[in-house]
């Protein structure tokens, strides 16, 4: 799809019970855009991309996602969840799991056709771990495992990638490789990040959605002081970022 | 032990039991390893206890009505499947009161059967046999029923191999890949009732779940994928139930009690000596490989 919009909500609101967590969500996604959800915890970021992914249906409005309800859209998404969220000693191969990507597209019984095993190699090369498809997924490092998971949601072979929290949990030197491989990555899909650490993604994506019950866009590059505080409540200083030095207070 | 070769030699009882003790163990090995991976032991558990009122209920049936076809095992199988329907269904729909109905149905199904069997004329020594195990006393029909439902377990549990990994790992990144997650899990539940039943005659009602978890548990230890747990699974349910037929057999233990002990001995030294290889891995400065779903 080269026109029309990726994702597009409207006066989308969201409640658990009478907890108001979205209200009058507007905005619009297009093709090869790569966006940046940020905003406090208990915000509302994980329910916009559950109502997204069609997990959660909304209480009003109403979200497209290529044009179609989500949960019709889900084989054109490529989500990837929080490794931590998973059981970490978990019996299954790196390959097993990235070929989980491509359940549903063949028989739903059987072994996975040889073209889904050709895929899964191909995006474990794409995160650089061709070597590690049978090896253990518990025996990983925290950083392998996120990228074993990018792979799977690459294996899906989508036009939409989205990622929860991608960077969490890993430490710099993995971090600086994981914002190449993602800036590679948008050059050819539209890539929605999670993330808590507005400093790291200003400097990586163009557009950045602040979500805090009502969600505002902006441009990554004129994301100010101002809005920052607007969102956290104050009190936190924005770090100037530039590409070699994603974390302020971590090296210099 | 060399009383208990002779043995298997000459009785065609003893030789049964061994083999009954083979095909319990694929069944276990297969779905021990969902069952402890998807981590649903405490409903395998209930299922297990349910049986009993439909075992019950069965036997009231064929002795006071005369239906030959009543068959125990076909009600135990019936109250099986239709308990891990029940709990599947409910834990489905309401998650945070999933343990209480697990409960509920746990001791609702045994007291339905203790109700039919004290309403069954000469029938209370069988109740022992059933919640115990009777592993020595199995007939040709045990024999090919267990054959069938082993056919039908390996089957579907290895057909559905990829769906069910997929299910037991990730359920949410299953269902957006379109899988039908609540139709794999009563679909597994279904099979863990079915291994119940095959496993009621070696170990009996009240220790099925031990047999059921435990060589999968002990298999997690070394096991790297599924597949590899549900072999070495096997092969220990196999080790067990034999070595408990052999121990048992001299000084006359009951066989499925002296089993499930042995399986216990078997979990413990397994924890204790993956607990010292991790010591020593760290006091050597190498990181912890740990690789087990328990």
């Amino acid at each position: 799809m080269t026109d029309g919009n990726v994702i597009q909500t409207t006066d989308l609101h969201f409640r658990y019970d009478s907890d108001v967590v979205l209200e009058n969500v507007n905005i619009t996604v297009g093709p090869r855009d790569f966006v940046s959800i940020v905003g406090p915890n208990g915000g509302g970021k994980t329910t916009l991309l559950k109502l997204i992914l069609g997990l959660l249906q909304p209480r009003h409005g109403s979200i497209r996602v290529f044009g179609l309800p989500p949960e019709k859209a889900r084989q054109r998404v490529g989500y990837m969840p929080q490794y931590a969220q998973l059981d970490p000693h978990f019996p299954v191969s790196v390959q097993d799991v990235v070929l989980m990507g491509r359940l549903g597209i063949g028989s739903s019984i059987g072994p996975y056709r040889r073209a889904d095993v050709d895929i899964a190699h191909r995006t474990l090369g794409e995160v650089g771990l061709a070597k590690f498809a049978r090896r253990p997924f518990a025996a990983l490092s925290g950083g392998q495992r996120q990228r074993v998971l990018i792979s799977r949601a690459l294996a899906c072979e989508p036009d939409l990638l989205l990622l929860d929290e991608p960077t969490s949990n890993l430490d710099q030197a993995v971090q600086d490789d994981f914002y190449d491989l993602l800036r590679e990555l948008s050059k050819r899909l539209t890539v929605i990040l999670v993330s808590h650490d507005v400093g790291f993604v200003s400097t990586l994506v163009q557009t950045i959605l602040c979500v805090n019950r009502t969600v505002s866009k902006h441009c990554a590059s004129e994301l100010s002081g101002k809005t920052i505080s607007d969102l956290y409540g104050g009190d936190i200083a924005m770090v100037h970022h530039d590409h070699d030095h994603h974390h302020g207070h971590h090296h210099h | 032990m060399s009383e208990f070769l002779n043995a298997v030699r000459t009785l065609p009882l003893l030789q049964n039991a061994l083999i009954m003790g083979v095909l319990a163990s694929i069944a276990c090995g297969v779905i021990g390893t969902y069952v402890v991976s998807r981590r649903i032991t405490s409903i395998a558990g209930a299922v297990a206890h349910c049986v009993l009122g439909g075992l019950g209920a069965a036997k009231y049936f064929q002795v006071t009505r005369g239906w030959a076809w009543c068959h125990p095992l076909l009600g135990a199988t019936i109250a099986a499947v239709l308990s891990a329907i029940i709990i599947g269904w409910v834990s489905l729909r309401a998650k945070q009161r999933e343990d209480t109905v697990i409960s509920a149905i746990w001791s609702v199904g045994m007291a339905i059967g203790v109700l039919f069997i004290s309403q069954t004329p000469g029938y209370n020594e069988d109740l022992t046999a059933y919640l115990f195990g009777s592993i020595l006393l199995v007939s040709s029909q045990d024999m090919w029923l267990t054959v069938a439902l082993d056919i039908g377990i390996l089957l579907l549990g290895l057909l559905y191999y990829n769906r069910f990994l997929a299910v037991c790992f990730d359920e949410e990144f299953a269902r957006l890949r379109g899988i039908r997650v609540e139709l794999y899990y009563l679909l597994l539940l279904v099979l863990t009732a079915l291994t119940v039943v095959v496993l009621l005659k070696v170990v009996g009602i009240i220790m099925v779940i031990a047999l059921l978890t435990l060589p999968a548990a002990v298999a997690g230890f070394f096991a790297r994928t599924l597949f590899q747990m549900m072999v070495i699974a096997t092969l220990i349910g196999i080790s067990l139930t034999t070595g408990g037929l052999a121990i048992s057999y001299s000084p006359s233990l009951p066989a499925g009690a002296t089993t499930i002990v042995l399986a216990g001995t078997v979990y413990t030294i397994a924890l204790a000596t993956r607990w010292g290889m991790q010591r020593l891995r760290r006091s050597t400065g190498k990181a912890p490989v740990t690789n087990s779903p328990v």
